[in-house]
């Protein structure tokens, strides 16, 4: 308690130095005779940030339809909201007369007289404003700019999305590949190891592309009867996107000695620490997830390549409206 | 004054001698458990049989539900856990981790002779120096991070386990080892997944790690993107509540 009356006592000091005694209102013989400021270069400066806005906002449109590059959406998004902000601060401070007015109590009975006086004095509020054209023109077109590029993305949501949420590259007889693009032999993973694969050819950043492949010992594996022989010589794959929030599923909890470790081996979302076992199609047996990983049947080719031998048992992706829940 | 001159040049003549000496010392022997005694497989099962056989079996074959079998995993999986202090365990359903070693190295060296005789992987040989660094790196990111985080802080893998921190003590020859075994709920990563020189560019990161310099001054934990963007938030909400005071200033004219 002593120690804030002490910092305010400071904080006291502190002003009346840097800010002299506040000055007596007396000293201003009336507030009406105002100055009004040097304006037209002001306004001219708020115009250009209001267009300025309006043309980020533009480029946040264009940006948005042509190439959806995320840094480059919030850059243009961030720095036309930050050109308006300093528009209109600008014009508060610099545009709009800054005059303190005294308003005298009176009869609240006004006369006719008073009125118009009343009105005259709201009218010459906006004086010193000389070019209101140029004003008003550049906060239209940046209201508006401003307001579309807020819209827009409104467009990527609808009924439409349903397909593509479904869609994924894998079909029967695609080349399982790695991040390097070279195909993954059945030799490549020892029993309790895992890899990242991708379709051949496919865009690797697709939601439904990636795969995480682990190798597990096959008389641990624990099929449906629909999946029996979609796991050859142990070797298993699931969509790699967490049915959750769609991180990357990266770890594999894969125990060493299956005498010492209770629970078997599983696949692991390191964000909210879904688990699915991997020996009974991504059972979710532990966080949030609400369904299991989409397996992807395997075969292996005549050369010992992986293959896919269909596509994903289901919707890769993360939960949303209808999908977050079981399915048979 | 001759006298003086010869002595200083024998001194510096003995001088030379020893450090010549010394360098030769360690090239001849760039390995120093190459200076202790062979190891004695038959004092290794004497230790054994005191130390691990109440969970691994007198023949090393291993008890259902408390050890496994060791036949067959070889130097490499026993020099491993014995080396890292990560055997003996008190408990079989513990997880081993990285404590001082209850047995010398050449006690060690008996028990990894014992259990390599039933054949298996030899201890691999790994070049640390030989590795690059960003390569490694990128390696780590791709194989590794999921678990131990991107600078080895270590991090939980569900339901009972965690992935040990790297940051300290970590020898090369322990990551050349740890990615082949798959230490507990570790993956495994067999030599066509990650190459021996794969390894030692791992190997090469992980030293690294070990003395990370933090140039920025405060590596608000090393554990990523999250920390930082708060602290970053907190500044930041600090910068605002300024401007928003600068700009809420009533002017007096």
């Amino acid at each position: 308690m002593n120690l804030l009356g002490r910092l305010l006592a400071l904080w006291a000091i502190w002003r009346r130095v840097l800010r002299g005694d506040p000055q007596p209102l007396a000293e201003d013989p009336d507030p009406r005779e105002r100055e009004l400021p040097e304006s037209e270069r002001a306004e001219l400066l708020a115009a250009i940030g209001l267009l300025a806005s309006a043309g980020l906002a533009i480029a946040f449109i264009v940006l948005y339809v042509v190439y959806p590059n995320t840094p480059l959406l919030g850059a243009t998004a961030g720095l036309s909201l930050v050109s308006l902000a300093f528009a209109l601060m600008f014009a508060s401070v610099r545009v709009v007369p800054q005059v303190t007015e005294v308003e005298e109590r009176s009869l609240l009975d006004h006369g006719e007289q008073e009125h118009r006086e009343i009105a005259d004095e709201v009218r010459a509020g906006g004086e010193g404003i000389s070019r209101r054209g140029l004003l008003v023109g550049a906060g239209a077109v940046c209201g508006g700019c401003v307001g579309a590029a807020a819209l827009v993305p409104v467009a990527s949501l609808g009924p439409r999305i349903g397909g593509r949420l479904a869609s994924s590259p894998w079909r029967a007889g695609r080349l399982l590949v790695d991040e390097d693009d070279r195909p993954i032999t059945a030799d490549r993973l020892a029993v309790g190891g895992l890899v990242t694969a991708f379709p051949q050819g496919a865009d690797k950043s697709d939601l439904g592309a990636s795969v995480v492949v682990v190798r597990v010992d096959p008389g641990d594996l624990r099929p449906s009867p629909r999946r029996r022989g979609w796991s050859p010589r142990g070797y298993v794959a699931y969509s790699k996107i967490c049915t959750h929030a769609g991180c990357a599923v990266s770890e594999f909890r894969s125990p060493e000695s299956p005498t010492t470790t209770a629970s078997g081996p599983a696949l692991v979302c390191p964000c909210h620490y879904s688990t699915f076992d991997v020996t009974r199609g991504a059972k979710v047996v532990f966080g949030p997830a609400g369904r299991p990983l989409p397996q992807l049947p395997l075969r292996i080719d005549a050369r010992g390549r992986l293959r896919a031998a269909g596509g994903l048992s289901d919707k890769p992706g993360p939960a949303w409206w209808g999908e977050g829940g079981p399915r048979a | 004054m001759r006298r003086r001159l010869a002595t200083r040049a024998l001194a510096a003549l003995g001088v030379l001698c020893l450090a010549l000496g010394t360098v030769a010392m360690t090239v001849a022997r760039p390995d120093a458990s190459h200076a202790q005694p062979p190891a004695d497989p038959r004092h290794g099962r004497d230790l054994f049989v005191g130390g691990c056989s109440s969970c691994h079996g007198l023949d090393a074959r291993g008890i259902p539900h408390r050890g496994p079998n060791l036949r067959g995993v070889g130097a490499l999986s026993a020099d491993f856990y014995l080396r890292t202090g990560r055997m003996p365990l008190a408990h079989p359903d513990d997880e081993p981790i990285r404590a001082h070693s209850v047995y010398s190295a050449a006690d060690q060296a008996d028990m990894v002779a014992y259990i390599g005789g039933f054949g298996g992987p030899a201890i691999p040989s790994v070049n640390a120096a030989a590795g690059n660094v960003a390569e490694g790196k990128q390696l780590f990111t791709d194989n590794c991070a999921g678990c131990h985080q991107v600078v080895g802080q270590g991090g939980i893998v569900t339901p009972n386990a965690i992935a040990p921190s790297l940051e300290n003590e970590v020898q090369p020859v322990d990551v050349a080892e740890a990615v082949r075994i798959g230490p507990y709920v570790m993956p495994v990563f067999s030599d066509r997944q990650l190459t021996r020189s794969q390894v030692d560019d791992l190997a090469r990161y992980v030293q690294h790690i070990q003395d990370l310099p933090n140039d920025g001054g405060w590596g608000i934990g090393n554990i990523g993107p999250i920390p930082e963007g708060l602290v970053l938030w907190g500044l930041g909400i600090g910068v605002l509540v300024l401007v928003a005071r600068i700009v809420g200033e009533r002017t007096t004219s």
